[in-house]
């Protein structure tokens, strides 16, 4: 597994960029992650489903999904497309230190 | 008297229910509510639509899936947590000791724009139900070329391979009628691929394309134009299409909701070792039910019964649970042309390839086309009416095995360190 260097610190990540370790996530990380895709810089909305997603994993054990998203963080679907253009649950995901959303297989 | 009571009869009530008698102390009774009269073999949903079952074969009498377990057939209102009671759609309440909710997933077209106007079951289809896969049967006979679209709404849904067995199947049964050159066959998926895990996708993932169907990812469906026969994603994108077969949300019983006892989707939040409910000592949750990040199929249910009948009895004699249901998951995936594919999982192991259940004589291929797991997938039939539902010892190891999978590089999922 490839190793990146995010503002200064070096992280494990799979080959699509997403960390390897949730745990070795920082603001600083999703701040350059963001720039990296070219969403940032990370506004306070951006920052609400950031830390909904990081709270919500760590509670249920797997990153939440995109109704879930626009439930309970307070953005709505047609803003979160906005903020994570394209794929929201998987933009959001990897900005957020976390496993994109998959299928059993 | 205490009572044990299980909502739903499905493949995860039903087992559950027919292990749990004799093996409850004398003073304990126990009733399975479902209002259906019929259980349905959920597996035969995706070979209605193509004329290799019929709907009748698809059922039997729900009486007959019990051995000596009373059967109440009624739907449910709600629960009462802390009064231990269940409103009974004829005004009747009755009492619990500890609940079993087993009352699966079901799809809920209503909750995407459109979906359910002028077109539906004229040219939109769902085969999640029986009704659905039969109308679809019609429609496929009658259809004589255009585009067919495949979608997932959004994730999770039950049994997660079907959507792709529906395309290996159409794509085989248009090219068995002649048709295909007339067919453009497309799989819209929410996710970012038809396959997402690293080696499955490495495996398997030309395996679309190879056959000319053509895949749209990451698309979120927000809404279906009925006049325009158009689907629109959140973010403005449209997939036309002459008959589209969609896989609508799926959310859990209109009780859990009603209840309060569910996430956002109605599932209920389970822990992912005991199966007992969040939050509710007296309640235990079983099958497409919980919120637990596996998979929504049968074979979950069938692996998670046997952690939950230990702990069923363990509540009731007052001692400490197991924790012990690792997430374990096995699926046959038709791929048409008389062949199918398997894989086996879990929690924190995505599928591998490799031989099941036996290391080197299988007989099944991990991850791999053949016509010996297409069998398989037949003879399970077999299996389910007479040994899983009944709740007789099934052959294959409850936990995943690593015995007979090829071991490759890790999966790409921090938070299964």
């Amino acid at each position: 597994m490839p190793a990146i260097e995010y503002a200064g610190t070096s992280v494990e990540v799979n080959d699509e960029g997403f960390l390897l370790q949730s745990d070795s996530w920082t603001r600083e990380i999703a701040e350059a992650i963001a720039a990296e895709v070219g969403i940032g810089p990370l506004t306070e909305k951006h920052w609400q489903v950031i830390e909904f997603c990081r709270q919500d994993a760590a509670e249920q054990g797997q990153p939440p999904g995109l109704r879930r998203i626009s439930k309970l963080s307070g953005i709505n679907m047609k803003e979160l497309y906005q903020l994570f253009p394209k794929g929201p649950g998987k933009l959001a995901a990897r900005v957020s230190g976390l496993p994109k959303p998959q299928g059993c297989i | 008297m205490k009572h044990l009571i299980v909502i739903g009869a499905g493949t995860a009530g039903t087992t559950v229910a027919n292990q749990m008698r004799g093996r409850l102390p004398r003073d304990w009774s126990l009733t399975v509510i479902d209002p259906e009269p019929e259980h349905l073999f959920q597996p035969d949903l995706i070979f209605v639509p193509f004329g290799m079952q019929t709907p009748e074969r698809a059922l039997r009498p729900r009486g007959r899936t019990f051995r000596g377990v009373r059967w109440m057939q009624r739907g449910v209102e709600s629960v009462d947590t802390d009064k231990k009671r269940i409103a009974l759609d004829n005004g009747d309440q009755l009492k619990y000791d500890l609940l079993v909710i087993a009352s699966g997933a079901e799809i809920r077209p209503d909750e995407t724009a459109g979906l359910m106007g002028d077109e539906w079951q004229r040219a939109i289809f769902d085969f999640y139900t029986l009704e659905g896969a039969t109308k679809l049967r019609d429609a496929l006979a009658a259809f004589e070329g255009g585009r067919v679209v495949v979608n997932i709404v959004e994730m999770p849904i039950k049994c997660p391979v079907a959507p792709l067995e529906i395309t290996f199947l159409a794509d085989s049964y248009f090219t068995g009628r002649g048709l295909r050159d007339q067919v453009e066959l497309i799989y819209v998926t929410p996710l970012d691929g038809a396959f997402t895990k690293p080696i499955a996708s490495r495996a398997l993932g030309s395996m679309l394309t190879d056959r000319g169907i053509r895949v749209e990812a990451e698309f979120n469906a927000g809404e279906v134009d009925s006049e325009h026969k158009v689907l629109k994603s959140w973010d403005e994108r449209e997939v036309p299409f002459d008959l589209l077969i969609t896989i609508p949300t799926h959310m859990g019983a209109r009780f859990v909701e009603a209840s309060g006892l569910g996430d956002e989707l109605a599932f209920v939040p389970t822990d992912n070792a005991t199966l007992r409910a969040q939050g509710h000592d007296d309640i235990f949750v079983l099958g497409d039910a919980t919120n637990l990040p596996t998979s929504k199929a049968g074979s979950v249910a069938h692996f998670q019964s046997e952690v939950l009948v230990e702990n069923l009895q363990r509540s009731i004699a007052g001692r400490s649970l197991v924790e012990d249901f690792d997430g374990h998951a096995n699926c046959f995936i038709e791929s048409g042309f008389g062949k199918a594919m398997l894989i086996d999982f879990n929690y924190d192991q995505e599928p591998l390839p490799g031989v099941y259940p036996y290391p080197v004589v299988g007989p099944f291929q991990l991850l791999k086309e053949s016509r010996r797991n297409h069998w398989g997938k037949l003879a399970f039939r077999w299996v389910y009416w007479n040994m899983l539902l009944p709740g007789r010892p099934i052959p294959v190891p409850n936990h995943m095995s690593m015995a007979g999978k090829r071991l490759l590089p890790d999966a790409d999922n921090p938070l299964a360190a």
